[in-house]
C-alpha cells in the first residue's frame, strides 16, 4: 500500500483528506502510482500531469524520503519506503509566487 | 424579472452576487474554488440554473465547472484541450516559431439555444465546441488552421482568443477575437474562418492595416443588430455596420482611446460603454478618475459617467470581461477591477454604487437576468 499526500487544492478538488492510499499492481513507479491516483480519483486528471502529453506540470513537485523525486524518470522504481508504505510520497505545489 | 444574478471571475475564485429587481441590495457567496484563477463564468441563456467557470492555476492547470443549480454547487466536467492533429507553430515574440501550447480557458460561450453546448476561446488561441455540457471538446480547428495562423503573436497577456459572439439570429456564423491577431468570422458553423479587420489600424505592427494581428481587446454587439458590432481594440474604439466587413473608428471624444471593456446597453443599441484607461502601459485611469463613458449615438460623442464612481487617487483597471449589462427594464451596467471592486448602476450608467470593494483582482463579470 502507498500513501500518497496531495496538496491543499487537490484534496479540496478530490473531496480526499491529507493522505490517499493506492495500491498498485506490477513495478511502482511515479507513472504507475499517478495512473492509480487518476484511476481513483478522476477529477485529477490533467491536475498533476499534462492530459495530453502526461508530462508532469511545470510547477508540480514529487518529494519523498527527504528527495525530490521531480527530475526522475517517470518508469524510475519508486523507493523501497514508498513502496512499503513507510514513508508518503508527496505531491507539492511548487514555490512559485501567486 | 426578479432579479439578478452577477458572476464574477477573480484571481483567486469565484463570486455569486444576487440581488432583487431594485438592485440595492446584495447577497454576496463565495469564494468558490478559493486560490484558482476563474478566467470566466457565464451562465447558459437557455437554462439559468446553468453556469460554467473556467478555472485554473499555473501549478495544476485547467478545469472547467459546470452549475446546474444556478452556482450553489458545482462539479468538475471535462479539461482535456487537445489541438486537431499537429499543433503546428505560432510566431513567439522574438519571431522565432513557437509551438502551439494550451494554457487556459479564458472564455466560455454557452449557446443561445441548447443548454449542453458550449464554445471555449483559449490560449494559445484556439475555439474548442462541447455538445454535451462541457464534457467533451472538440477543436474547431480551423480558425487555428487558417494561412494566417503561423503568423500570429501573443499580446502583453498571451495569445489568447478573448471573445466570443454568437449572431443570435444565425448559429452558423460566430465572431471572435484573439490578441494579437484580430478578428475572425464563420459563416458555416467554425468549419471555415476569414479575418474581419478591415479599417483597422494598429501602430505597433510594421504594416499598420494589415489583415491581421490586430491586438483586439473586446467585441460587443447588440442581440437586435447583428450586423453592427463595437470594439474597443488595444487603441482605438471601433464600429462596424457590415459584421466586419469593415470598421470604423468611433473613439471621437474620448479622453483616450486606451481600454480592454465594452458593452452595449441592453435596449438601446446605440447606447455603447466603454472604460478609457491611460495608455498601454499605465492600464489605470487618466488622472485617477474612475470615468466610465457613455455614447448615445453609436459612438464618436461620448459623456463622462462619474456619480458614485472614484474621482481621485484611483488606479485600477477594466480587464475585457469585466463588464455586462442585465436586461431589467431599467438596464443595469456592471463592471469589476483589478482592484476588487464590483461597481453596479441600476439606471443605465447615471450612477454607481459598489456592490462589493475588496475582493480579488476581477477577472471577469458577467449578468444573468433572472425570470
Amino acid at each position: 500500500m502507498i500513501r500518497v499526500v496531495l496538496p491543499a487544492h487537490l484534496r479540496t478538488l478530490a473531496g480526499v483528506g491529507l493522505e490517499v492510499e493506492l495500491e498498485i499492481n506490477g513495478l511502482a513507479t511515479q507513472r504507475s502510482l499517478i495512473d492509480a491516483l487518476e484511476s481513483r480519483l478522476p477529477v485529477l486528471q490533467g491536475t498533476i500531469r499534462d492530459p495530453v502529453s502526461l508530462k508532469r506540470r511545470a510547477f508540480v513537485r514529487f518529494f519523498a524520503c527527504e528527495q525530490d523525486l521531480s527530475h526522475e524518470s517517470p518508469d524510475a522504481p519508486l523507493p523501497t519506503a514508498v513502496v512499503t508504505g513507510a514513508e508518503p510520497f508527496f505531491v507539492i505545489g511548487a514555490m512559485a509566487g501567486g | 424579472m426578479s432579479g439578478v444574478r452577477v458572476l464574477v471571475g477573480t484571481r483567486k475564485g469565484a463570486f455569486v452576487l444576487t440581488s432583487d429587481g431594485k438592485r440595492e441590495v446584495w447577497d454576496i457567496k463565495g469564494p468558490f474554488f478559493g486560490g484558482w484563477e476563474i478566467y470566466h463564468v457565464k451562465g447558459s441563456p437557455v437554462d439559468r440554473n446553468r453556469i460554467f467557470a473556467s478555472q485554473s492555476t499555473g501549478w495544476f492547470g485547467q478545469l472547467i465547472q459546470r452549475s446546474d443549480d444556478g452556482g450553489t454547487t458545482w462539479e468538475p466536467v471535462g479539461n482535456q484541450f487537445q489541438y486537431e492533429g499537429v499543433p503546428g507553430t505560432h510566431q513567439w515574440y522574438d519571431g522565432t516559431p513557437h509551438p502551439w501550447e494550451f494554457a487556459r480557458v479564458w472564455h466560455l460561450e454557452p449557446s443561445l439555444n441548447d443548454p449542453d453546448t458550449i464554445l471555449a476561446g483559449v490560449e494559445d488561441a484556439g475555439i474548442f465546441s462541447s455538445t454535451d455540457g462541457g464534457e467533451n471538446w472538440r477543436e474547431l480547428a480551423g480558425l487555428r488552421g487558417h494561412d494566417s495562423g503561423q503568423s500570429w503573436q501573443p499580446g502583453a497577456g498571451g495569445m489568447c482568443l478573448h471573445t466570443i459572439i454568437v449572431d443570435p439570429t444565425d448559429p452558423n456564423r460566430v465572431f471572435v477575437a484573439i490578441s494579437a491577431a484580430g478578428v475572425f468570422r464563420t459563416d458555416d458553423g467554425g468549419v471555415t474562418w476569414h479575418p474581419k479587420n478591415r479599417g483597422l489600424v494598429s501602430g505597433s505592427i510594421p504594416d499598420e492595416d494589415a489583415e491581421v494581428g490586430h491586438c483586439v481587446h473586446h467585441l460587443a454587439i447588440h442581440p437586435s443588430r447583428p450586423q453592427v458590432l463595437y470594439m474597443q481594440k488595444h487603441w482605438d474604439v471601433m464600429r462596424t455596420d457590415d459584421a466586419g466587413e469593415s470598421w470604423q473608428e468611433v473613439s471621437g471624444n474620448l479622453p483616450t482611446d486606451f481600454g480592454f471593456a465594452i458593452d452595449v446597453h441592453a435596449h438601446e443599441p446605440e447606447t455603447v460603454y466603454v472604460v478609457p484607461i491611460k495608455s498601454d502601459s499605465e492600464h489605470f485611469p487618466p488622472d485617477g478618475k474612475l470615468r466610465v463613458y457613455r455614447s448615445r449615438t453609436g459612438g464618436n460623442e461620448w459623456e463622462p459617467l462619474t456619480e458614485g464612481l472614484p474621482q481621485r487617487n484611483c488606479y485600477v483597471n477594466v480587464l475585457r470581461d469585466a463588464m455586462a449589462v442585465d436586461s431589467m427594464d431599467d438596464c443595469g451596467i456592471y463592471f469589476g477591477t483589478t482592484g476588487g471592486q464590483v461597481y453596479a448602476s441600476a439606471n443605465s450608467g447615471d450612477s454607481w454604487a459598489p456592490i462589493v470593494r475588496d475582493l480579488p483582482a476581477v477577472l471577469s463579470v458577467e449578468v444573468q437576468t433572472l425570470p
